[in-house]
């Protein structure tokens, strides 16, 4: 789930203040390229892969690694990219409130293909664990890869991500936000 | 939807409401669209179809949202039941919870028994129909069947034609369709109008021929036979004649208009086996979106954890 929703949900719900920016859009530029250029090495080239950007924070994230990859591989074939949104998969639904954000999009069949999961922050890994099992659903990748702009630990689940923007160590209470602007860190201030 | 517990009619949604179940209806759509239409949502929640009155195809489509949605069905009916033996509605409800449920799908020819039944249990209460009152669902999936073919119901103009007066999807859909912005015209013989419309926000003609040239949609509802106890009508065939969807009138129907109907249709009676099949009737299209939007409404109800208190 991307931050940004976990600020407007119950239980956190309030303002988000911002405490200090940790990366700015040039920052978060030259990490794009570098995650498109491991993407490229890891996979020697581009063939069978995907990108499937997770609601709502991964999904612009996912398209420009998309066309970044596009620029420097540019002999190679289209990356196609989908979205994903995780909500009916949630190991928590019933302990707090869950609404789908978005429709999922995958316009193209998995099977056989190496998925990269696309994600802005990657915190207690239940969102990829709610991931991987919807990406099941859909058919059956040759592999799954997980890509993410900030990591900021706390991990609850036994998950790794492949490509990093950012490793970001941080405390359980605060909040990060990823824009295309760059990320920044801080802390939900209730509303009274 | 938000925060509500039981689903008992449209009225209680309002606009916001409404809204917000045929947004959720959108990615259910994508789910029943896949080579596997099934998500883990509601496993470990059991859900109880409790029908007092015939139905097939209502409660085929919740047991089939509830089974997408991976929780437990469980179905009792009237005629195999101990109903027949003479159980009160508040004995079998008390039964039925006890065995420990999340959600009852009711069916009741008495308008008000979900309402009642809501107030014995604390399983969520689906309205699948309640006597001439309300069957919300219905409206729902009419009203996601619309929206996805007009774009909007703004400022938009919908025909319901035929018996108002027994029906509870169009008591539903009138409320749904007039909260989402339509003008609304209904048209029947005024033996099929309720006595009275105070507080109706609708038209009302007895005119069908003057009415078709003008509407976006136009809904027909069945001749319900097993309700016409009084003399209502002369004849059926008169009825066709005067208010039947003919193939000589479907083509006085604007070019985008489309043909809707709640299903079993009396083909021949309000409309023709011909108009029936024709491109614009969305009448299985409506059956296919009946499936997503009872997930939607199981899911809201159940799943999402909107209704918790914090």
């Amino acid at each position: 789930m991307a931050e940004r929703e976990r600020i407007l949900t119950p239980a956190h719900a309030g303002v988000f203040v911002a405490r200090s920016q940790v990366m700015d859009a040039g920052d978060m530029k030259r990490a794009v390229t570098r995650i498109a250029h491991e993407i490229v090495e890891r996979n020697h080239g581009l063939d069978g892969v995907v990108l499937i950007g997770l609601q709502t924070g991964g999904v612009p994230l996912a398209e420009r690694i998309g066309s970044e990859l596009e620029r420097i591989e540019a002999s190679a074939a289209t990356v196609p990219v989908g979205s994903l949104d995780v909500a009916f998969y949630r190991d928590d639904i019933g302990l707090r409130p869950v609404l789908p954000e978005a429709v999922t999009d995958i316009p193209f069949d998995i099977t056989g293909t190496t998925v990269v999961l696309v994600d802005d922050v990657l915190f207690t890994g239940r969102t990829i664990r709610a991931a991987l099992n919807a990406l099941n659903d859909y058919g059956r990748p040759k592999a799954v890869q997980l890509a993410v702009m900030i990591d900021r630990g706390h991990r609850e689940l036994p998950i790794r991500p492949d490509y990093v923007g950012k490793n970001l160590p941080t405390k359980r209470t605060e909040l990060v936000d990823v824009t295309a602007d760059g990320v920044s860190i801080g802390e939900v201030v209730n509303q009274t | 939807m938000t925060g509500m517990k039981h689903l008992l009619g449209i009225q209680d949604l309002g606009r916001d409401g409404i809204e917000e179940v045929m947004r959720i209806t959108d990615s259910f759509v994508e789910v029943s669209s896949r080579q596997i239409p099934k998500v883990p949502t509601l496993r470990g929640k059991t859900v109880v179809s409790l029908f007092y009155e015939d139905s097939t195809r209502t409660r085929l489509s919740f047991e089939t949202a509830a089974k997408r949605l991976s929780a437990d069905t469980m179905s009792f009916s009237v005629s195999t039941s101990s109903v027949k033996k003479g159980e009160s509605l508040k004995d079998t409800v008390e039964t039925i919870e006890a065995m420990g449920i999340d959600a009852i799908v009711v069916r009741h020819s008495s308008s008000g028994a979900p309402h009642r039944i809501a107030q014995w249990t604390e399983a969520s209460v689906i309205n699948a129909g309640d006597g001439w009152h309300e069957h919300p669902t219905q409206a729902l999936l009419d009203s996601y069947t619309l929206l996805n073919k007009l774009g909007t119901l703004d400022g938009r103009r919908i025909a319901i034609v035929g018996d108002i007066k027994h029906s509870r999807v169009a008591r539903s859909d009138v409320h749904a369709f007039t909260a989402l912005g339509a003008d609304v015209t209904l048209v029947a013989p005024p033996t099929l109008l309720p006595p009275s419309l105070d507080g109706w926000p609708v038209d009302v003609s007895h005119d069908l021929d003057e009415v078709i040239p003008k509407v976006d949609a136009i809904y027909l509802l069945r001749m319900q036979k097993e309700r016409m106890t009084e003399a209502l009508l002369p004849s059926l065939r008169e009825y066709t004649s005067l208010y039947g969807l003919t193939q000589r009138r479907a083509r006085h129907l604007q070019d985008h208009a489309i043909v809707m109907h709640p299903g079993p249709m009396n083909r021949g009676v309000e409309i023709a086996a011909e108009v029936a099949d024709a491109p614009n009737a969305v009448i299985t299209q409506q059956v296919a979106n009946g499936v997503a939007v009872r997930m939607a409404v199981l899911f809201l109800l159940l799943g999402s954890g909107v209704g918790l208190s914090e």
